[in-house]
């Protein structure tokens, strides 16, 4: 693990959702989370703006971690640790 | 006195993992009502919950294997509708079929999944469909007019799964 202060946020895998609606984006996401193993990391791209609380919800819901987000006026990016649940 | 060997919780220590559930019904058949139920059910099982949808009365149509995929969305008396017409012109001939390849087009448009598309993607996922039974007997639907992986199911055998819900909702 990175041991610097600033959160750490290199992906295992990156899942653009660019254009879609929910629940695309929770729907896909959960699909891509469930092949990964426990610890690894999602970076998930987002344009849609309910995404900014969803998918801090799927996260907290599903057990996993959601290490960093970043907003600006085209999309969102969430790095997202799985927890240990399948 | 012998050890449940069954219960792997005593041996790993772990306390069991029990999903949370979601129990809806589903009782209207039209193209636009027809996405809630489907959206908030693959939400559901996405944050590894279960879920289950009672389809009663008109909602059965949502299951109905000739009738999934014709669903419409009405011009008449619909002052939300895709075609925001008056009455008297929202209840000419065609503007039904008209409000709903636009709304069919919103959808495709938005990439949207459609509703045959969702029953899929919710099935494979666990979702469970239960096939109101009353409402095939009055409506003179057979076992055999259902898309596949729908239960047949009474309101006792619903209730009994959405006893255990955390989350029920009428659509």
């Amino acid at each position: 693990m990175n041991p610097n202060s600033t959160p750490n946020t290199d992906a295992d895998t990156t899942l653009d959702c660019s254009g879609l609606l929910c629940p695309l984006p929770v729907y896909k996401a959960a699909l891509v989370l469930k092949r990964m193993g426990s610890g690894e990391r999602l970076r998930l791209v987002t344009t849609d703006p309910g995404a900014l609380e969803d998918i801090p919800a799927m996260a907290r819901q599903r057990g996993d971690l959601l290490v960093s987000s970043t907003a600006d006026d085209e999309k969102q990016v969430f790095v997202i640790e799985k927890g240990s649940q399948p | 006195m012998t050890p449940d060997t069954d219960d792997t919780r005593a041996v790993t220590g772990e306390a069991p993992r029990i999903p949370k559930r979601l129990a809806l019904v589903a009782s209207k058949g039209t193209l636009d009502q027809a996405y809630p139920p489907l959206i908030l059910a693959s939400t559901a099982v996405s944050l590894g919950w279960e879920a289950g949808i009672y389809f009663t009365f008109y909602g059965l149509d949502v299951l109905h294997k000739d009738r999934f995929d014709k669903l419409k969305v009405a011009s008449l008396a619909n002052p939300a509708g895709p075609m925001q017409l008056p009455n008297a012109i929202g209840a000419l001939p065609g503007a039904t079929a008209a409000a709903t390849r636009m709304m069919k087009k919103w959808m495709t448009d938005a990439r949207m999944p459609s509703i045959p598309e969702f029953l899929d993607m919710t099935r494979d996922l666990g979702v469970k469909f239960f096939a109101c039974a009353t409402t095939m007997g009055v409506m003179g639907v057979s076992e055999e007019d259902l898309i596949e992986g729908a239960d047949i199911a009474g309101a006792a055998a619903f209730l009994d799964y959405a006893a255990d819900a955390d989350v029920s909702m009428f659509v």
